[in-house]
């Protein structure tokens, strides 16, 4: 790896920042996903969801 | 692989394993506490239904009290939302069923957070590397937000909802932002500002009741606190190790750069 030549830096480069990009979106993702089951106001989910909300500690009712 | 295939791939194997692990670990520490707490809260609710209540909270009164008092079908004491209109899983079976499918999300999505970041931040995925991700996880998800606002059991008093909800949300991710500034922050003023981080949110101090007499015993909610700290250290520990270990296997060539 350290022997790559500048010539492979652009292309390396992008390919880096993709991966920051694709990384980020699944950091967003995966803030929904926790919104979603431990933060929802929705009645039926908030009951469905209530026992994993109280034993991981999330504020509930 | 597309790195983010190799993130939700991690994500989804290490968010099933934790899921599942952490509800047999729930049902000897944390649910049988919920359990007993729901035996207190359904007395107060009774005795409160029984009685006048002239010491109604706000909430109740506003929807119970104006009808001549007697239009209790469907009341529901203050600030409590287990709405008579809203469905609800039957005890036992469904209930814990609903429990361990909202356990597996809720770790995927905290492993999708966890593989994203380790991503981001350009570290080697190993157990090891995993596992420290884990316990800083552990300590902005569970720690310092648990400070504020210790887990709640049912029936135990508590502040407004969506003020409880923001204040924790804000208290976990000022953590995380602080222990990533002092962890891997390049100057001593990085460091700093990070350990401010960590602090500031109990200078500000979460939202509590004034006072409030609780339907559970205090004992209980201790032994509760202690049961969902340790269940959590315990899921983000493995999540973290996991995920490392996972993201190693599945990021091939693409994450070693």
């Amino acid at each position: 790896m350290l022997h790559q030549s500048t010539v492979t830096i652009p292309a390396s480069t992008s390919k880096s920042t993709s991966a920051v990009a694709q990384a980020l979106f699944a950091v967003l993702l995966g803030a929904f996903i926790v919104g979603f089951a431990g933060f929802s106001n929705i009645g039926a989910v908030h009951n469905a969801a209530h026992d994993t909300r109280h034993a991981n500690g999330f504020p509930c009712h | 692989m597309s790195v983010f295939r190799a993130i939700v791939f991690t994500a989804a194997a290490a968010g099933l394993c934790v899921g599942l692990t952490v509800t047999a670990i729930q049902h000897v520490g944390p649910i049988p506490l919920i359990l007993k707490a729901e035996v207190y809260e359904k007395q107060a609710e009774a005795a409160r239904q029984a009685a006048p209540a002239p010491e109604a909270p706000a909430a109740a009164s506003a929807h119970g009290q104006d009808g001549g008092g007697h239009n209790h079908a469907g009341h529901d004491h203050g600030g409590h939302d287990h709405a008579a209109a809203a469905w609800e899983p039957t005890d036992g079976l469904e209930r814990n069923a609903y429990t361990a499918l909202f356990n597996v999300v809720e770790w995927i999505g905290f492993g999708l957070g966890l593989a994203g970041l380790l991503v981001v931040a350009r570290r080697p995925a190993s157990w090891r590397e995993g596992l420290f991700w884990g316990l800083g996880g552990f300590a902005a998800f569970a720690l310092a937000p648990g400070l504020g606002l210790p887990p709640e059991l049912p029936g135990a008093p508590a502040a407004e909802l969506g003020a409880r909800q923001a204040w924790w949300i804000g208290t976990a991710l000022a953590t995380a932002s602080g222990l990533a500034l002092m962890a891997l922050g390049r100057s001593v003023l990085l460091g700093v500002l990070g350990g401010l981080l960590v602090v500031a949110p109990h200078v500000i101090g979460a939202p509590q009741l004034a006072e409030g007499a609780s339907a559970v015993p205090d004992a209980l909610s201790r032994q509760f606190t202690t049961a969902v700290t340790v269940t959590t250290f315990i899921s983000w520990a493995l999540l973290g190790a996991l995920t490392g270990d996972f993201l190693r296997r599945f990021g091939g060539a693409e994450l070693k750069s």
